[in-house]
């Protein structure tokens, strides 16, 4: 560590001002603060200085994602298998996996980092760390055979249109890694939805639909036990299946403080009461099953816990959080069930509600705002002369 | 047009070529004045009504500027777009009628945004700005102006999202000859959409933005 400490003190001053490689500023100084937590602290004015700054925020979520990375490479492994009518040993699983899913991530992240490093260089910024947790989310999202050039031209579309045009990280209105996976949806609907592509290189004659598939043809016998669908034995996109791993992560987002428990509870509980108003009606077999098995299908504990939470997009106010989280599990499951064209509604909730969140947080302030004119009249009494 | 060819005033003067030339960047009806946007999503899935649309257009704008110019010290204020409105549908239906007659295929795709060029907002926005104002013959030059500008812009959106989204261009499949798709290269089904016409629009605006930088609005 401190012969890299010394070696990056000695080539600094190339790419400071009026240095060497005084173009490639950004670029030296992503990869400085990447490795070291930067010396510089504010000098003046009221701060809060923590040792959370962006980076490490940034590093806890990608390492509360690994649970479910290395779950969902080991159960590509194993929905392959399974197929195939085979049986192999757990590393021999994972090794297939991994092999499938590695190439996802190198590639998401080459793309993606590319291109904030040529954004950053050309407005002068500093590099933004946001892409570290998308460049995660991402090969997270996605069915295990996606061809990686699709995935390169989502990352490309997603970090261009989804964050750049709007200012960089921190300044976009939709989260980047789902805008990423609904251009892949609505782009290439044969490489992302049906029951073909959620299994990697299955055999034919084997039934590939996840659990969201079977029920929305009404295939309600097909659909897999509750442990199974908790665990993550079910195929799906390459994180989302194994709902434990999922909680995994969220209780190191907590502990950390780095995601807001109010939204994630609420999505929870927003799917779940949404569930549970579907099993009241029930005209049909899908309203019919059980409120908490929508909590562990598709994408919705993997939504709930590292989409819905990502602070950019995600409404601001405290009451604004519970209204955000609730309407996301509400709309996802009510898409699930009521909407024939998409099995799975995460996404799109998310999406809409991330275009929502603003409205959420403008009612919200002014409600607050008007509530507290309404006490100053009346302890002054303004209200009478009025 | 007699009083237009006055000595005082060259036909082909700067101050009316400006009048074509502007419209084409810095004063874009789409990507400045934000006019026309619907019909820009609507007829651009594929090159050729895209161009035909366009044609349309510019023949409409371009005699309603005119009508609407050498009538313009007769009409009564308070029915002004009545009238507008009357010159622009007669000239819809003809331009319509001309379609059915000889082009009749690309009508039928062009289907209801013929008829709606009548509510087309460049039409009523260059009649009301400027016809309303101005001479036949420099109006006659930003009718043609507006609706080439107008008509680049649908040109070019429509080149990528046919491209793209079809893979061919002017029905032509391109991108089969290149054999793109044995090496597992699939249509872009989002570019058939809708929203991807706004969003080349926007990449669009944000280009020329860039380059133009006084077109940026303030907040």
């Amino acid at each position: 560590m401190k012969a890299l400490r010394k070696f990056i003190d000695r080539i600094k001053p190339q790419f400071e001002k009026g240095g060497r490689f005084e173009k490639l500023h950004s670029t030296f100084d992503a990869f400085e603060t990447f490795l070291f937590v930067p010396d510089k602290v504010t000098t003046s004015g009221s701060h809060i200085r923590d040792a959370m700054d962006m980076k490490r925020t940034m590093s806890v979520v990608v390492a509360a994602m690994i649970p479910a990375l290395l779950f969902g490479m080991w159960n590509v492994g194993f929905q392959h298998f399974r197929s195939l009518g085979e049986m192999e040993g757990f590393w021999n699983l994972f090794l297939y996996g991994f092999v499938k899913v590695f190439p996802i991530v190198v590639v998401s992240y080459v793309v993606g980092l590319g291109i904030e490093f040529i954004f950053a260089q050309i407005r002068g910024h500093e590099v933004n760390e946001g892409y570290l947790v998308t460049g995660m989310l991402i090969p997270l999202i996605v069915p295990p055979d996606i061809p990686l050039w699709m995935v390169a031209l989502s990352v490309v579309f997603a970090v261009i249109i989804g964050k750049e045009v709007f200012g960089g990280t921190g300044m976009n209105i939709l989260n980047v890694a789902l805008t990423a996976r609904a251009f892949l949806f609505f782009a290439y609907p044969q490489d992302m939805s049906g029951d073909k592509v959620w299994i990697a290189e299955k055999a034919d004659a084997f039934s590939g639909a996840t659990p969201l598939g079977h029920l929305l043809v009404g295939n309600t016998e097909a659909i897999p036990s509750f442990s199974d669908m908790f665990y993550g034995l079910i195929p799906g996109s390459v994180g989302e299946t194994s709902t434990l791993a999922i909680l995994l992560g969220a209780v190191l987002l907590l502990f950390t403080g780095v995601a807001n428990w109010r939204v994630m509870l609420s999505v929870f509980a927003g799917g779940w009461l949404m569930g549970l108003l579907f099993n009241l009606l029930a005209v049909n077999e899908y309203m019919a099953i059980p409120a908490h098995y929508h909590l562990v299908m598709g994408g919705f504990a993997f939504g709930a816990v590292f989409m819905a939470t990502d602070p950019v997009t995600a409404a601001q106010t405290q009451k604004g959080k519970y209204m955000y989280g609730l309407l996301i599990g509400i709309i996802a499951v009510l898409i699930r069930v009521l909407n024939p064209a998409y099995p799975e509604g995460m996404m799109l909730a998310i999406l809409f509600m991330n275009v929502f969140s603003p409205l959420i947080d403008h009612y919200v302030v002014h409600a607050n705002i008007n509530r507290r004119l309404k006490r100053l009249k009346m302890n002054t009494g303004v209200s009478k002369v009025n | 047009m007699s009083v237009e060819k006055q000595p005082k005033e060259a036909l082909f003067a700067p101050k009316n070529m400006k009048l074509i030339f502007n419209p084409l960047n810095k004063e874009n009806p789409i990507t400045v004045q934000v006019l026309g946007i619907c019909s820009a999503l609507a007829v651009t899935v594929k090159l050729e009504p895209a161009v035909v649309m366009s044609i349309s257009v510019l023949a409409v704008l371009a005699f309603a500027n005119v009508i609407i110019s050498l009538l313009r010290n007769t009409i009564a204020p308070r029915i002004r777009i009545i009238v507008q409105l009357v010159v622009i549908a007669s000239l819809v239906i003809l331009v319509d009628q001309i379609l059915k007659a000889f082009a009749y295929e690309v009508s039928k795709q062009l289907s209801v945004f013929v008829g709606l060029i009548i509510t087309n907002c460049i039409l009523m926005g260059r009649l009301e700005a400027f016809a309303m104002g101005n001479k036949p013959w420099p109006s006659l030059l930003d009718g043609i102006g507006n609706a080439l500008g107008y008509a680049w812009i649908l040109i070019v959106v429509a080149f990528f999202r046919e491209l793209f989204g079809s893979g061919t261009i002017w029905g032509f499949p391109v991108l089969e000859y290149t054999g793109l798709y044995h090496i597992g290269y699939k249509n872009n089904g989002l570019m058939i959409l809708p929203p991807m016409a706004l969003i080349i629009v926007g990449i669009i605006i944000w280009i020329q933005r860039y380059r133009n930088r006084e077109l940026i609005e303030n907040k």
